[in-house]
């Protein structure tokens, strides 16, 4: 890596239009190595646009994005630099049932990623499984089995434990607690935490769910309709929000004698 | 209090692949008029199919026993034109509105025509009472929505013409399926404050079904808890939060993440949830609860009364107060949380 | 992070409706309902494919001997089923003629699979302005009826079961084709296959090991049933006298050859022939339905 203390991942003027749409607009974002940033805003703001651009899922239209020292605005010219971005930035998705190949176990999925990278023997490669398995906590029997065998939670950590076998230095999490129950999500966060104490991975999480990003993230930023239009502290944006928008959100989140209160009748 | 809707020992079990399975067991719980009640769980937990039976929605081949009485009938009884007036005074709004809405017919099309077929009122007589209705859920311009298309609207403002549409029938009680699940928060915020006026402009009675307990305790009267198909808890809603009786409320209180304050770790509960058919016998939260001695494990846990409010513990008399205090250790010496 | 795991719970869907949706869905063939009429499709297809190998080499008689003097003559003791109009035993015909007329029907079923299952498949992956020319050519062949290709292979190439079966693969791709990229579109869209490409896998080990997999079901659904078009068609075209030749036995063929016994009064021949290859047809037919449902409810 060429500059061990600058940011693992740097966003500049990051813009992307859709037909006549503008998803995305003028967002830049540094984030350091360690360091857990949030992404938040509601459906339509273009935060889930923004984590495809990182990993190279949707092409920016404008603006550059660097991870790891190395841009990766455009699409990677062979497969040697395919598979070196799939080093550098990972991402884990929402929907537990649809992340996984119906038809392979996880500790399939894992090994297949593994041959894909390395060229470790097989023993590397069950004992690196192993290890990743015991990260996410889930035993071997869990592992073999195929996902249709797997509640959401047992999934969504399969997912993890594949997008960590690259061994990357970001990864990006698109909504990937949303759809657990709170048991499980309770149990989904703790792993993430631990994951980052262990090996000091950075974290972007994308996320309509201001408590799950209170837990999890130091920073944050709130977007709306493409736009970036608070950022800060997670906690002093949460605290004290500064922009009519983030206060919006702020006081939709149910809690203790939160009552909920008709603010608008918008001609949409 | 007279209680509107009052539903027994009821157990549900439905067919699948061959054997009968077991999705809720022997639910109790009551609703007065004007009265509205939370019913939350983590999936399998039987909530939604609670919802389902009083509706009278349930899968055919389901195996129904126990009793559901609703403003006096008795609602399992009920076929033909019984069966359809009960279901225009309860009223159901499920968590997807597009599942449930014809995607090629206009919007006026969908809230009229169970008024025009089934109360053969005049077209445009419907028209009124459609608009009126989207009125009333904080719709603007009413005629010109009447007249667009299901895609032209944005979720929430479709979940709201559901709900207008649920009121055409001038319903006694809304049962409201995890209905704000798939909106923005703030859209969630706006619905709940529609269906929050509604009740008491109404004096609409609501089963208002969701996995989050701080959304039920903000417009909710009392909260009932469900696990494996079983109700644990029935607590006042403020108080549920603050002094649950059951373990699993308490475990459900502390492990959502806050939004008003970092923890240093989450209490997670171990395991996941089972479902009713699955659950072990005696106290079928047991095997992932901190405070489960050999008896709750032996045992078969009966609701009871403890002080206004109902639960499913032997232990809770006990444990009570003692459930939220981070201090407080397990009786053994079981991992609470997953270390 | 402790993972309690209760004994003997394997399989964990929570929701048992979910459950009874799930069996159906992602199970791919193994768990396809057969019923009775699946059974007894799937015993009727794998007699007659046991006879298409083993029918040459336990023929009765040499089905190419001809005695003109047994023309025409009914079931006759050891010749079961009689005799053809050039008195020749119609059952080791029969037998002899269930190779072509199953290798026929299996060459073109496997070729327009594999020229199918191929376009949809990279129209898919690639999709924009590829997609949109493949779509276009294959409405194109889509207008070709197959039997009016054959006709003019056989003008071409010359008259034959490989320019017949070849000119049928080309005209039953786009069917095959158009089934499986809706399929291959929705598979695209999952996230895991997202989730690899992020992993830096290439087009072809995703499109292989990944996608085309799990749409196989689909894939076996569709070879089945056009193995029953083929067969029909290929009879067709051998009883045009543009497909398998004169006198190797076959049942087109045979149908083609019964035809002046027919007007005679002499129907054996022909009905014997039809009658195999309407059982035949029928149970496959009635496999690929149930096997084409299982696959597109997984694809719901």
């Amino acid at each position: 890596m060429p500059d061990a203390d600058g940011p693992v991942l740097s966003v500049s003027g990051l813009r992307k239009v859709f037909g006549t749409q503008v998803a995305v607009d003028d967002m830049s974002f540094d984030l350091a190595p360690g360091r857990s940033l949030a992404i938040v805003g509601e459906s339509g703001s273009g935060k889930t646009t923004v984590a495809r651009m990182v990993v190279g899922l949707e092409r920016p239209t404008a603006g550059t994005i660097v991870a790891c020292g190395r841009d990766r605005s455009r699409p990677a010219r062979n497969a040697g630099e395919r598979t070196r971005r799939g080093r550098e930035v990972q991402i884990v998705f929402q929907d537990p049932y649809s992340s996984l190949d119906p038809r392979q176990s996880g500790a399939a999925a894992v090994d297949e990623v593994l041959r894909v990278h390395h060229d470790h023997d097989a023993a590397t490669r069950r004992r690196i499984v192993g290890e990743l398995a015991d990260l996410v906590g889930l035993d071997s029997r869990q592992m073999s089995a195929l996902p249709r065998a797997l509640s959401g939670g047992q999934r969504q950590r399969v997912a993890i434990a594949r997008a960590l076998a690259t061994e990357p230095k970001v990864l990006i999490l698109d909504e990937s607690v949303a759809a657990l129950d709170v048991s499980i999500q309770a149990q989904v966060l703790n792993v993430l935490a631990d994951i980052r104490d262990e090996r000091g991975i950075s974290y972007v999480l994308i996320s309509h769910d201001l408590a799950v990003v209170r837990q999890l993230t130091e920073d944050v930023l709130v977007m709306q309709r493409g736009v970036v239009v608070e950022r800060g502290r997670t906690t002093d944006v949460l605290d004290e929000p500064q922009h009519p928008y983030t206060q919006r959100l702020r006081a939709s989140v149910p809690g203790p004698g939160w009552k909920p209160t008709r603010t608008l009748r918008r001609p949409a | 209090m007279s209680a509107l809707l009052e539903v027994r020992d009821l157990t549900v079990r439905l067919r699948v692949g061959g054997s009968d399975r077991e999705v809720i067991t022997g639910t109790t719980l009551e609703i007065a008029e004007g009265e509205a009640m939370g019913l939350v769980g983590e999936s399998g937990s039987g909530k939604s199919m609670t919802a389902k039976a009083i509706a009278r929605l349930l899968p055919a081949g389901a195996g129904v026993e126990g009793s559901v009485h609703f403003a006096g009938t008795d609602v399992l009884a009920l076929s033909g034109a019984d069966l359809r007036r009960h279901r225009a005074k309860v009223a159901v709004v499920f968590q997807d509105p597009r599942a449930h809405i014809n995607p090629v017919r206009r919007i006026e099309d969908f809230m009229t025509e169970s008024l025009r077929t089934l109360e053969d009122v005049p077209r445009a007589q419907a028209r009124t009472r459609a608009a009126d209705a989207l009125e009333e859920v904080g719709i603007d311009d009413p005629a010109r929505r009447l007249r667009q298309f299901p895609h032209e609207l944005s979720g929430g403002m479709l979940q709201r013409v559901m709900i207008a549409t649920a009121l055409l029938s001038r319903p006694l009680l809304l049962l409201a399926d995890e209905c704000t699940t798939a909106l923005d928060v703030t859209t969630q915020a706006e619905v709940m404050a529609i269906l929050d006026d509604l009740r008491r402009d109404r004096g609409l009675s609501m089963l208002f079904i969701t996995h989050d307990l701080e959304l039920a305790g903000a417009v909710c009267d009392r909260t009932s808890v469900m696990y494996a198909g079983q109700v644990v808890e029935t607590s006042a809603a403020d108080r549920l939060h603050a002094d649950p009786l059951h373990p699993y409320s308490a475990a459900l209180v502390q492990a959502r993440p806050d939004v008003t304050s970092t923890a240093e770790r989450l209490v997670a509960i171990p395991g996941r949830p089972v479902s009713a058919f699955e659950a072990p016998s005696g106290c079928r939260f047991a095997p992932r609860c901190p405070h489960a001695l050999d008896s709750c494990r032996s045992t078969e846990q009966v609701l009871t009364g403890l002080d206004a409010g109902r639960v499913r513990c032997e232990r809770a008399a006990t444990l009570r107060g003692r459930l939220l205090d981070p201090t407080e250790s397990p009786t053994e010496s079981e991992e609470t949380a997953d270390a | 992070m402790s993972v309690p795991v209760q004994a003997g719970v394997a399989a964990e869907v929570l929701d048992p409706v979910a459950e009874v949706e799930a069996a159906a869905v992602r199970g791919g063939l193994r768990r396809v309902r057969l019923g009775v009429l699946g059974w007894v499709s799937l015993v009727v297809v794998a007699l007659a494919a046991v006879l298409a190998v083993v029918g040459p080499l336990v023929r009765p008689f040499d089905p190419n001997l001809s005695d003109l003097s047994f023309a025409y003559v009914g079931p006759y003791g050891s010749h079961l089923l009689g005799f053809d109009g050039q008195g020749r035993d119609l059952f080791s015909r029969l037998l002899v003629g269930a190779r072509t007329t199953f290798l026929g029907a299996a060459f073109v079923a496997i070729v327009a699979v594999a020229v199918g299952s191929g376009l949809a498949v990279t129209a898919a992956w690639f999709g924009g302005r590829f997609d949109r020319v493949v779509s276009a050519g294959l409405d194109v062949v889509f207008a070709f009826p197959g039997i009016l290709l054959a006709v003019v292979a056989a003008a071409v190439f010359g008259a034959g079961l490989l320019s017949a079966g070849l000119a049928l693969a080309v005209a039953y791709s786009p069917y095959v084709a158009r089934v499986l990229r809706s399929a291959a579109l929705k598979e695209r869209a999952m996230a895991y296959v997202a989730a690899l490409e992020v992993q830096g896998f290439g087009a072809w080990r995703l499109c292989l090991r990944h996608l085309l997999p799990n749409i196989s079901g689909l894939v076996v659904a569709q070879g089945t049933i056009l193995f029953g078009f083929a067969m029909v068609d290929l009879a067709a075209i051998s009883f045009l006298g543009l497909g398998v030749q004169s006198p190797q036995a076959d049942w087109g063929v045979m149908v083609s050859e019964g035809k002046t016994g027919l007007l005679q009064g002499y129907p054996m021949e022909s009905l014997t022939a039809v009658l195999c290859i309407v059982v035949v047809v029928s149970a496959v037919s009635f496999l690929g339905d149930r096997l084409e449902s299982a696959g597109k409810q997984a694809h719901r």
